[in-house]
């Protein structure tokens, strides 16, 4: 999956939001395939080759441009491309929450059986129409110091532990069915609803819309105990998972 | 079919070298063709642990850039006829180690010999990665404190992520071989506890390898410890986790010295 651009004018605000955002995380755009959609900026012909000039001298390579003519691109241009996907990019998925596995009932469908809603609640909902694009990413190994698992998409689930001097970064909320004593980064895109979740927490740092803690400002209570983190507007919240 | 087992940690000083000897003569003094190979160009020692230092004419290097063939740089222990060492050079560092020249030299290696031990360098760089690059498997040397730990957890991702196999989508089995464990001190909390460790690394674990002073001494005899004192806690340490490393089914206990034990008795009475 590629990282869409969507560029709202004014452009020159824009541009510099962008490089605060760089300058935050230095590389991350190197070497990601990067869709440019303009449909939202007044440009010109000459205006688009600036702006894609603009962002090669800050390292960012466009692999596709969306929201204009085809003629406009000349050669030395990326592509016009055409995304098929619907308008709700933002949606993640809705991860049951840890408490939810030890409690399934293995007998669940004999104990319905005598009472009068005979059907077991097990029927799968009708599949959607449309496949969905995953906007969640399993990594099913331990995430070893000195890694790094980004995934700007979405969710990140991981199983297994997650490293000192390790990270791992999501676009939406991060799980982590292990011991988290490394970092991790929730809603890197600017989602404030992101979460984090872990088995133990023993992180060097959490974050979660830029907004961050280190292991020296969480309660002492949290330590080594399953636990969550959200924002309450401008503050972290964490509270553990019983 | 031959293996290739490099011995690697990341961080310096938990034992690469003393145990790459050890296992080296543990596995040859079971019968098997061993070759113990010295990655550690620029600063070897594992010469100087097999007792090998005056015998050295070529090395690893003149090997790697077909200077010299490889039945010139092997040198054959005098006391277990069936291990060898290649040495690594002194003079030159760890940009002489082409990846060509080290794949064609452990395709050789992979033909005369039962297992082919490559003692790795520390760090992450150049030299730790060739020597890792051919590996079948892999014993992670790690201390029982929280810095050898994490470089150990880093080399393993390498492990996962540089070796050829992995590139091909195999798996590298990985061994935790804990050094320098001290019973009392970890009984007392000084040290991370070996189930600390496992829960950190998530590896299986090889053997423990209690602090011994009889590593000191056979490293500075030049004979692995296998060798020098086969009785000692160290060595029976090594020649367990040798004969897990070949399939056999051997109970882990942590062997200890019999000195210390009186020892223990001697300070109980006098108190």
């Amino acid at each position: 999956m590629a990282l869409v651009f969507a560029p709202e004018p004014p452009l020159e605000e824009w541009l510099g939001e962008l490089d605060e955002w760089s300058k935050k995380s230095p590389g991350y755009f190197v070497g990601r395939p990067i869709i440019l959609d303009v449909s939202a900026l007044p440009l010109d012909k000459d205006g688009l080759a600036a702006l894609i000039a603009n962002l090669h001298a800050r390292d960012i390579r466009i692999m596709g441009v969306e929201g204009t003519k085809a003629s406009w691109l000349s050669l030395g241009m990326p592509p016009l491309v055409s995304s098929g996907r619907a308008a709700g990019a933002g949606n993640v998925a809705d991860i049951p929450p840890l408490a939810a596995k030890p409690t399934a009932k293995p007998d669940a469908p004999a104990a319905n059986a005598p009472t009068a809603n005979g059907k077991p609640a097990a029927e799968l909902p009708a599949p959607a129409l449309q496949p969905a694009q995953p906007a969640s990413h399993l990594h099913d190994k331990p995430v070893r110091s000195g890694q790094s698992v980004i995934f700007p998409q979405g969710d990140l689930t991981i199983l297994g532990s997650v490293a000192s001097g390790s990270e791992v970064v999501a676009g939406g909320s991060i799980h982590i069915y292990g011991t988290l004593r490394g970092r991790a980064i929730a809603g890197s895109t600017g989602n404030a609803s992101a979460r984090i979740f872990c088995n133990k927490l023993e992180a060097e740092l959490i974050a979660i819309d830029g907004l961050y803690r280190t292991a020296d400002e969480m309660e002492p209570q949290f330590r080594g105990r399953p636990v969550q983190a959200w924002l309450e507007g401008e503050t972290m919240a964490m509270a553990t998972l019983s | 079919m031959a293996k290739v087992l490099v011995v690697t940690s990341g961080k310096g000083g938990v034992g690469k070298t003393t145990s790459t000897a050890a296992m080296g003569a543990a596995l040859a003094q079971q019968g098997k063709n061993v070759v113990v190979v010295d990655f550690d160009v620029g600063l070897r020692n594992l010469d100087l642990v097999m007792g090998a230092e005056r015998r050295v004419v070529y090395d690893l290097i003149n090997v790697v850039q077909g200077d010299a063939k490889i039945q010139q740089a092997l040198i054959r222990d005098k006391r277990v006829d069936t291990l060898f060492l290649l040495p690594a050079s002194q003079t030159r560092d760890k940009d002489a180690l082409t990846e060509d020249g080290v794949s064609r030299v452990m395709d050789d290696l992979r033909e005369r010999f039962d297992w082919v031990i490559c003692d790795s360098p520390a760090g992450i760089e150049r030299g730790a990665t060739l020597a890792m690059r051919h590996a079948d498997l892999a014993i992670v040397v790690t201390n029982p404190e929280v810095s050898s730990v994490r470089d150990s957890d880093r080399i393993i991702g390498l492990l996962d992520s540089k070796t050829a196999k992995a590139e091909r989508g195999e798996r590298i089995d990985k061994h935790l071989l804990l050094t320098r464990y001290d019973p009392v001190r970890a009984e007392s909390g000084e040290m991370l506890k070996t189930e600390d460790v496992l829960e950190i690394l998530s590896i299986p674990l090889l053997g423990i390898v209690p602090e011994s002073e009889e590593v000191l001494r056979a490293s500075n005899l030049g004979a692995p410890v296998t060798i020098a004192n086969p009785m000692s806690a160290a060595a029976r340490a090594y020649s367990d986790a040798a004969r897990r490393l070949t399939g056999e089914t051997v109970v882990l206990t942590i062997p200890t010295d019999k000195r210390s034990f009186f020892g223990k008795l001697f300070t109980r009475r006098a108190a």
